[in-house]
């Protein structure tokens, strides 16, 4: 039998264990990543020479961040890393990358045996009246640019949206010295209540949120709950923001908002390699299918962590471990399976915390109603709610890759990965369907904008007759 | 479930020849039930390239183009918008004198058809279009050529139709279809049966497997025609370009996107089982850039390709079948036949209304493949 080819996509949590579990039972797997170094989006580093500590870039988490990163360095001379190296097709069991700065000579393509995709997640992201204005972020952006660089998006800085992030965010940036002016949730405090019994399948981590919600309240920060209609206003950039709470509007002066209305599974990767998706209640998105230890329909592919369902890096790092064993074991070599059960009997109790995160951060329900006909819905190609409403109203569109051929909404550089989620919500609204009724966008190389010099460059030169 | 319907005509296959066939037959006032295994248009009338083009076609296709040309020009009229078509010219670039001589041949052929081709040499060809690059002995320029986007065309045709009153019925997958003697019955999952005087094949990659169950055997092929689109450039390039001898195919669009083509994907016969192909990709891309240098500094943001009907000979089917009364086809039409497509539904409703058209269409007769073996 030949030599297993495994490749990992991705270096966070879930990618790292993952290459950990493979490379202790001999094998060397290729781990392919986009960022600078290890990580994740979570347990992001910052670039070399940067002085802030992991306590004060990961806080309560910092323990988990640096057992991470040094599992990671101990790993490297163990595994193939290649760093900074988009994966932008998965065809033909074969992975087209694009490297950049020094990883440029590194081959286009890359075979595999065995795939293990950890690909994270992405924002949800809801449009709102402003939300195309310089100084609005998404909250990862935000936490991205305070992670890798020490920077904050503004000096008057409002947060707004739903789920466990907002929070998370507003008190690390007010203690790495931000002003944030408010916190503005979208969810209430009764649902929060209700939810209670569910999260506190996790109380450690319940508790963190809790903790999080009290210092900022003890230090000041204006934090309301219950927000609707929020609206941002300015003219070349920020100046304010508005909302309504319990019908009274309010408005505030500020220079940055970050917004974020929960997490979406980067899911590309796994629909270029051709697992079959069903459609998640839970996390009111099509996911590619897979057992409990991430096995796919496809033979040899694997999912891990948030890409395959939002779960959050604890589970991420179980999700890894159990990938790489289910994939040792499809191998044919001995795994221990207790640890195996171990691995599932934790992944299922985390399921259980997160059905409870759902209810506590709901997605706006109201807002595929609300949304004004003329919110840029698309802004790759500036789709409002109000063509795809007609394209719903007058053409009888009942299905998302319809909908993007007769809107050109998720045509543009994004591919829907930013706005398919609004999109899929103004579609169902319209049509009276559920969002498992009318699909999902259909994938197409490249995953990210590839440029064409690149491909030039790669094309064998022509024959000249 | 079942359902029966009667209707004067059926048609399978909801691509661009049979939306725009059904809306022909409505407007003659025949009654029109079309089946579609998937969506109208989503197949390759919706996928296809987007070239509106006389230039280039064997001159046995002039006389059905040059009748779809004429439609074109009414669009808005006839299906309420025009689908973004742009008469923008279209440009054929020939690499060497040999090239430009079969070009020049092409023009004395089509002498007549009123194609008004112009033929440029190589010093006219670089001021005319500054962007161009390479090593370009000439070009041929059809000026009332263009292109259009397939994604709205088909779709557009279907609506119309559905709007004048044909019964479209959209997954629907036709299991049978069968002649009496008297009339044809088409039979289709869900347990949909259709009765009616007169069929019309227009099933595209899938039309061979249809004339077979009437004892017509054609050797139909899937072709995957690999494409590809940039994000948004300034305005450079006005016409619509392609090369002697094929390579790739580029138009600019309104929005500054450029949407190229050149070599074919993979895929099968299933629907969505079509894969872009990046080797055949980076070879159009190092074509087009040679031409069109400014290209290099665009970012790819999507490649896709859908499966198309091919014939040996690059010829359609179309016409009456040769063994079964009232039963016409339309499918093969071998990666050209967008801009052919308004007035194949013209003459397919003169078939079934008057028995014949105006239109020539003899070359395409099925009957060139039972005589051949």
């Amino acid at each position: 039998m030949n030599e297993p080819r495994i490749v990992i996509v991705g270096a966070g949590p879930a990618g790292v264990r993952a290459a950990e579990v493979l490379a202790a039972a001999g094998l060397r797997p290729v781990l392919v990543d986009e960022n600078q170094r290890a990580g994740g989006q979570i347990y992001r580093q910052p670039p070399a020479g940067f002085v802030r500590s992991a306590k004060q870039l990961y806080g309560f988490e910092s323990s988990k961040a640096d057992a991470l990163h040094r599992t990671f360095n101990k790993l490297r001379s163990h595994i193939d890393y290649l760093p900074e190296t988009l994966v932008w097709n998965c065809a033909g069991r074969q992975l087209d990358l694009l490297g950049h700065g020094r990883y440029q000579s590194l081959p286009y393509s890359l075979p595999y045996s065995h795939l293990i995709l950890c690909t994270g997640a992405i924002d949800r992201v809801l449009p709102f009246p402003g939300w195309l204005l310089p100084g609005v972020y998404t909250l990862g952006a935000a936490q991205v640019a305070l992670k890798a660089q020490g920077c904050v998006i503004g000096s008057r800085i409002v947060l707004v949206g739903s789920g466990p992030l907002l929070y998370l965010l507003a008190y690390q940036y007010a203690k790495a010295g931000a002003s944030i002016a408010a916190v503005l949730d979208t969810s209430s405090f009764s649902g929060k209540l209700r939810a209670t019994f569910d999260l506190l399948k996790q109380p450690l981590t319940l508790a963190k949120g809790l903790y999080f919600f009290a210092w900022l309240r003890c230090h000041g920060v204006k934090v309301v709950e219950g927000v609707e209609k929020i609206a941002v206003s300015g003219e070349q950039k920020v100046k304010a923001i508005s909302w309504h709470q319990n019908g009274r509007e309010q408005t505030l002066e500020c220079d940055a908002v970050a917004s974020g209305f929960g997490l979406r599974s980067e899911t590309q990767l796994a629909d270029l390699a051709g697992c079959a998706f069903e459609f998640s209640q839970l996390n009111q998105q099509w996911l590619p299918q897979r057992d409990l230890a991430g096995r796919s329909s496809v033979k040899g592919v694997y999912l891990a962590g948030d890409g395959g369902g939002i779960a959050g890096a604890d589970a991420a790092e179980l999700a890894g471990k159990r990938a790489a064993l289910a994939l040792l074991e499809d191998l044919g070599k001995t795994i221990d399976l207790r640890e195996g059960r171990r691995l599932d009997r934790a992944l299922q109790r985390m399921q259980g915390f997160r059905r409870g995160l759902e209810r506590a951060f709901p997605a706006p329900v109201a807002w595929a109603r609300e949304c004004a006909d003329e919110e840029i819905i698309c802004r790759c190609e500036e789709i409002s709610a109000g063509e795809l409403r007609r394209a719903v109203n007058h053409a009888g569109t009942l299905e998302m890759n319809r909908l993007k051929a007769l809107t050109r909404v998720g045509m543009g550089r994004c591919q829907g990965r930013v706005c398919s989620a609004a999109a899929a919500e103004i579609l169902a609204c319209s049509a009276g369907k559920s969002l498992a009724e009318i699909g999902r966008l259909r994938g197409q190389p490249p995953i990210k904008p590839f440029p064409v010099a690149v491909g030039v460059a790669l094309s064998p030169a022509r024959e000249t007759s | 479930m079942s359902e029966r319907l009667t209707a004067d005509v059926a048609i399978i296959g909801g691509g661009l020849m049979g939306c725009s066939a059904a809306l022909a037959l409505r407007r003659m006032n025949l009654s029109v039930v079309l089946l579609e295994q998937g969506w109208c248009g989503a197949q390759a009338s919706g996928v296809n390239y987007g070239g509106v083009r006389r230039q280039g076609r064997p001159v046995v296709q002039l006389p059905l183009s040059q009748r779809a040309y004429a439609i074109w020009q009414r669009l808005p009229q006839l299906i309420g918008s025009d689908c973004e078509y742009t008469v923008s010219g279209h440009l054929k670039l020939a690499r060497s004198e040999a090239e430009l001589a079969s070009l020049e041949d092409y023009r004395g052929q089509a002498d007549g058809f009123g194609l008004q081709l112009e033929i440029l040499g190589r010093a006219a060809l670089r001021q005319r279009y500054p962007w161009l690059g390479g090593k370009v002995a000439g070009g041929s320029l059809c000026p009332g050529d263009g292109h259009a986007n397939p994604r709205l065309v088909a779709a557009a045709f279907a609506l119309a139709a559905r709007n004048h009153g044909a019964d479209l019925r959209e997954g629907t997958i036709v299991e049978s279809a069968v002649f009496d003697g008297r009339q044809f019955t088409v039979c289709a999952a869900g347990g949909l049966e259709v009765k009616a005087k007169f069929l019309l094949n227009c099933a595209g990659a899938w039309g061979a497997k249809f004339a077979e169950q009437f004892g017509e055997q054609v050797p139909e092929y899937p072709i995957f025609p690999n494409m590809w689109v940039t994000e948004p450039m300034p305005k450079l390039v006005e016409p619509n370009v392609g090369i002697v001898g094929g390579g790739f195919y580029v138009r600019q669009v309104a929005r500054g996107n450029f949407v190229l083509g050149g070599g074919r994907g993979t895929g099968q016969l299933a629907i969505a089982s079509t894969r872009p192909d990046s080797a055949a990709m980076f070879a159009s891309m190092r074509m087009a850039c040679e031409f069109i240098p400014a290209l290099r500094n665009a970012l790819v943001i999507r490649s896709w390709t859908g499966v198309e009907g091919a014939l040996p000979d690059h010829q359609p089917v179309l016409g009456p079948s040769v063994t079964t009364p009232g039963l016409f086809h339309a499918f093969g039409f071998s990666g050209a036949g967008f801009q052919l497509a308004p007035a194949v539904g013209e003459v397919l409703a003169d078939l079934v209304a008057h028995g014949a058209t105006a239109t020539p269409i003899e070359a395409f007769s099925i009957g060139r493949f039972s005589a051949a073996s």
